[in-house]
C-alpha cells in the first residue's frame, strides 16, 4: 500500500534520468575513443620516442591498441624490452652526496 | 572590430535558430550593431522567426558568389535600425558556399558590425564547416536528451579540432517539473558529461511558439520566462556576470502531502 502511494507520488526505483545519464556515459566513452588511424600512429611514434630514452625496445614486435568492451575503453600496449639503458642519474646522485 | 559568434548543435531542431534570433535581437536592443547570418542553405528559417520573410531580395549565396554587394543583401529589421539579416539561399544547396568564402564574408562583417551571429544548420557536413569557418566564438545548444547531448559532445570535439576553443553551452527546453521528478537530466548532469562552460538555461516555454508565430523574438516579451533567459544570455555574451534564473517549480499540494507522510 505504502509502495503504491509512493509510486503515485512519483518515487520510482530508478529514475529515467539516471538511466539516461548512464547510457550517455557509456556511449560517449565509445564515441570519444574513435580516434583516427593517423592519430593512433602518431601516438605510437611518440610513445616509442619517449620509451627509447629509457630502454631499447623491439619496435617491430610492439603491439599497441585501443581495446573496448561494454564498460570501458583501455589503451593496451605490449612492448618487448631488448636492453635497459644504464641509469646515470642515480650514479650522479651518489657522487654528489 | 566586431565579433563573430556561431550558434551550433549537431542535432537538428534543438533551438539554434530560436537562439540566434533571440540573442541577435537582445544584443540590438542593448544598443549594439548586429547582423544575423542564416547559413542553413535550402532550409532558410531565420527570416520567418524574425518576421522578415517578405523583404528578401538577395541572399548569402548572391553575396559570396559576387552577384550583389553585401549592403544590397542585408535586410533591415522592422523594430531595430541597428539589426540586420543576411538570409540563406532557399533554392541552392550547401555546396554553393565554401569555408574560404565564409571567412572572407565574416571578415567584412566584422568591419561593419559589433556582432555577427551565425545560425548553423544541423549536421556536421559542409554546412557546419561553412558556418564555423569565420567564427571567433561558438555557442552550442542542446536539449536535456540523450541524443542531443551526445551530438553536442561530438560538435564540441569538432569545434576544438578547428581551433574554436572553449565553446559555451546553452541548455534549451528544460522542464523543471520533469527534472524534479527525476525524469529529465539536470543542468549539473549535462555539465558533468560535456565538461564545458554554461552560458544559459532556457526553459520549455509556450511563449517561444507564440513569438515565433508572430515573428517577434521572445527576448522582447517582458512576461516570457524564455525571454528572460535570453535576456540574461545576451548580457553574458556582452561579458556581464548574471546569475542563473530560478527555474524551480513552486511547491504544490503534492509536495506538502509527501512531506506530511514522510516521503519528501
Ligand atoms: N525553449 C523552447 N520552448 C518551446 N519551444 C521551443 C523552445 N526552443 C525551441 N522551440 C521550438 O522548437 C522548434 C525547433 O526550434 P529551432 O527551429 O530554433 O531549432 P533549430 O535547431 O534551428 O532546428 P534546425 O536544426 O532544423 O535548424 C521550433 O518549433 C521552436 O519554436
Ligand atoms: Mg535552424
Amino acid at each position: 500500500m505504502l509502495e503504491f502511494i509512493s509510486r503515485m507520488l512519483g518515487r520510482e526505483s530508478a529514475s529515467s534520468k539516471s538511466v539516461a545519464k548512464e547510457r550517455l556515459r557509456l556511449v560517449l566513452v565509445h564515441d570519444r575513443a574513435s580516434i583516427s588511424p593517423a592519430m593512433l600512429n602518431k601516438l605510437r611514434e611518440d610513445l616509442v620516442k619517449v620509451i627509447s630514452n629509457y630502454m631499447e625496445i623491439d619496435e617491430a614486435a610492439l603491439e599497441f591498441n585501443l581495446c573496448q568492451d561494454d564498460r570501458e575503453v583501455a589503451l593496451v600496449a605490449n612492448i618487448p624490452v631488448v636492453k635497459m639503458k644504464r641509469d646515470y642519474s642515480a650514479k650522479g646522485q651518489d657522487l654528489n652526496s | 572590430m566586431g565579433e563573430v559568434i556561431v550558434v551550433t548543435s549537431g542535432k537538428g531542431g534543438v533551438g539554434k535558430t530560436t537562439t540566434s534570433a533571440n540573442i541577435g535581437t537582445g544584443l540590438a536592443n542593448n544598443g549594439h550593431k548586429v547582423v544575423l547570418v542564416d547559413t542553413d542553405i535550402g532550409l532558410r528559417n531565420l527570416d520567418v522567426v524574425l518576421g522578415l520573410e517578405n523583404r528578401i531580395v538577395y541572399d548569402l549565396v548572391d553575396v559570396t558568389s559576387g552577384n550583389c554587394r553585401l549592403k544590397q543583401a542585408l535586410i533591415k529589421d522592422k523594430r531595430f535600425t541597428n539589426l540586420f539579416l543576411l538570409p540563406a539561399a532557399q533554392t541552392k544547396d550547401k555546396t554553393a558556399v565554401n569555408p574560404e568564402q565564409m571567412k572572407t564574408l565574416c571578415q567584412e562583417l566584422k568591419e561593419e558590425f559589433d556582432y555577427a551571429i551565425i545560425d548553423c544548420p544541423a549536421g556536421i557536413e559542409q554546412g557546419f564547416r561553412n558556418a564555423i569557418a569565420g567564427a571567433d566564438r561558438a555557442v552550442v545548444v542542446c536539449t536535456p536528451e540523450v541524443s542531443a547531448v551526445r551530438d553536442a559532445d561530438r560538435i564540441i570535439g569538432l569545434l576544438e579540432a578547428s581551433e574554436l576553443r572553449n565553446p559555451k553551452l546553452i541548455i534549451n527546453r528544460l522542464r523543471p517539473a520533469m527534472v524534479k521528478r527525476g525524469d529529465m537530466m539536470d543542468i549539473s548532469d549535462i555539465l558533468d558529461i560535456l565538461a564545458i562552460e554554461l552560458i544559459g538555461v532556457v526553459p520549455e516555454d509556450e511563449s517561444i511558439v507564440v513569438s515565433t508565430n508572430r515573428g517577434e523574438p521572445a527576448v522582447m516579451d517582458l512576461g516570457s520566462q524564455a525571454g528572460e533567459a535570453y535576456r540574461r544570455i545576451t548580457k553574458r555574451i556582452q561579458g556581464e556576470e548574471v546569475p542563473l534564473m530560478n527555474l524551480e517549480v513552486p511547491k504544490g499540494l503534492m509536495d506538502r502531502l509527501k512531506k506530511l507522510i514522510g516521503l519528501g
